[in-house]
């Protein structure tokens, strides 16, 4: 009822103790296009559904590797997203620098959350427009932390954000309890699952979503956090279709998408940021 | 040793030399840490890989020479995120000539000699000065041993004066191998007179196919 009169700025409390403008920041998140994020002991995997703007423009970056052992993907205002992005990375090259040892995740999601947190306490400042999945691996293993305008951050097991994130969210609920003890492949295979929930009929291909993973090897070795390349995602997409659907049809699907427009090998423009 | 109650440097000791070939790089430097008459360490690398086909080899006072490669090395990983691939040579010898003049009035007592592939994968060596100064050469030493170790690459390696036609190109004609060799060479001359040179020779090769390091022993005297 009030809403309209304590919306102005965010330094105005509304009398039910709400900062109107944070809300509204973390209603620009559920408008972006979906991102999910899930994690074992060893491994964690972000996953985001890629929108272009039109036919003609490419895809927007949603995925950024931040250091060698973290990296965020974003919904929401992806201009704000980037700008963050750009924060994070120096921030674990400063640290690297200071203690010659990787930012631990923890501590990358809580810098992160305090920059958020003065946005929300400024009067010549607005929230940040984007919520960001972080996912890393450090000497206690995977994480992934889910940072909203708000300037609060949680750990997750999976999570998912973005427009249709519901239908994700809902697929994870289901399966997240065995994720600790699963394979990178399976978290893979989980992930793209996933965001096919978010494309709610669209057929998912590599060109229409993007997965990076992070994570250390069974035998030490540390796999730095990379965007898997396009075929490879194709691959795994077409083995989850011809293993879901009977032997006969399974044939006629996996020629049918590969014969799907392979736009995933030309990285766009590399964006300045 | 100096008199002066502010004098904030030390100098370290040790050489480095650097020779480029038609398609490889050879960056090699001694692994002796020294101060005054002592030595502090007889296995200290003074070699830093900046980028895949980039290294950088420093002499002189090795706490700036730590400091100045922790600076490049995180300026590259900025370099990586911005622009999505690893820095070329040419452009990390302009990055540490940069670096090295923002400290004209308070120098980092390093002196340096870049190393590698340039991007069309023909070797290229960089040599500097303390503050800066640099130049694209085939093949350069710096540090307590380079007044020893200069004159005999200027007479294996130098080509005849750019004046002369048709012009020659400043990489050596020597293969790998022979290249090796001469750095293993020199080194070992270099060893028997300076003090400062000695204990082990750590050898790093540049080329098409990544990068290969190797250990010599020289005179531990």
């Amino acid at each position: 009822m009030f809403r309209n009169q304590y919306d102005t700025d965010v330094t105005t409390w509304s009398p039910a103790g709400r900062l109107f403008q944070v809300e509204y920041a973390m209603e620009a998140v559920k408008q972006g296009s979906a991102c999910v994020g899930l994690r074992s002991r060893t491994h964690a995997v972000l996953a985001a559904a890629n929108k272009a703007a039109s036919e003609l423009s490419s895809h927007q970056r949603k995925v950024f590797r931040v250091a060698d052992h973290a990296g965020v993907a974003l919904a929401g205002l992806t201009a704000d997203g980037r700008v963050l992005s750009r924060f994070l990375r120096s921030e674990c090259i400063n640290h690297a620098f200071v203690y010659d040892a990787p930012l631990p995740v923890s501590r990358l999601a809580l810098r992160l959350a305090d920059k958020a947190q003065v946005c929300t306490q400024r009067s010549w400042k607005r929230p940040y427009g984007v919520g960001l999945l972080v996912a890393g691996l450090d000497v206690s293993g995977a994480h992934l932390y889910y940072n909203c305008p708000s300037g609060n951050y949680f750990e997750y097991q999976a999570f998912a954000i973005g427009s249709r994130s519901q239908a994700a969210k809902t697929f994870l609920e289901r399966r997240f309890e065995g994720y600790n003890d699963y394979t990178p492949d399976q978290l893979i295979k989980d992930a793209l699952s996933a965001i096919k929930e978010t494309l709610q009929g669209e057929k998912l291909t590599s060109s229409n979503c993007t997965v990076a993973i992070v994570g250390r090897k069974d035998d030490g070795t540390v796999e730095p956090f990379e965007s898997i390349d396009g075929n490879r995602i194709q691959e795994i997409i077409d083995s989850m279709e011809a293993a879901e659907e009977a032997p006969a049809a399974a044939a006629a699907a996996a020629e049918s998408s590969s014969m799907q427009e392979e736009d995933k090998g030309t990285d766009a423009a590399p964006m300045d940021i | 040793m100096s008199r002066r109650g502010d004098w904030v440097y030390e100098n370290n000791g040790g050489t480095c030399v650097a020779i480029a070939g038609a398609d490889y790089c050879v960056v090699a430097a001694d692994t002796r840490l020294s101060v005054g008459y002592s030595i502090l360490t007889r296995d200290h690398s003074k070699i830093c890989e900046l980028a895949d086909k980039c290294v950088l080899a420093s002499s002189g006072f090795q706490g700036d020479i730590k400091a100045l490669h922790k600076n490049l090395a995180a300026r590259e990983l900025l370099y990586q995120h911005q622009h999505n691939k690893r820095m070329s040579c040419p452009a990390m010898a302009q990055l540490l000539s940069n670096t090295l003049y923002y400290k004209r009035f308070f120098p980092y007592y390093a002196f340096n000699v870049l190393g590698g592939l340039d991007s069309e994968g023909k070797g290229c060596v960089f040599t500097y000065d303390a503050v800066g100064s640099y130049e694209r050469t085939g093949f350069s030493a710096q540090g307590t041993g380079s007044t020893l170790i200069m004159p005999v690459l200027d007479n294996q390696l130098k080509s005849p004066s750019p004046l002369l036609l048709p012009a020659r190109d400043a990489v050596t004609p020597l293969s790998e191998s022979e290249a090796v060799d001469l750095v293993k060479d020199v080194f070992a001359s270099a060893t028997e007179r300076d003090i400062y040179t000695g204990d082990k020779l750590e050898i790093v090769v540049i080329n098409k196919a990544g990068t290969k390091r190797e250990y010599i022993d020289l005179r531990k005297d």
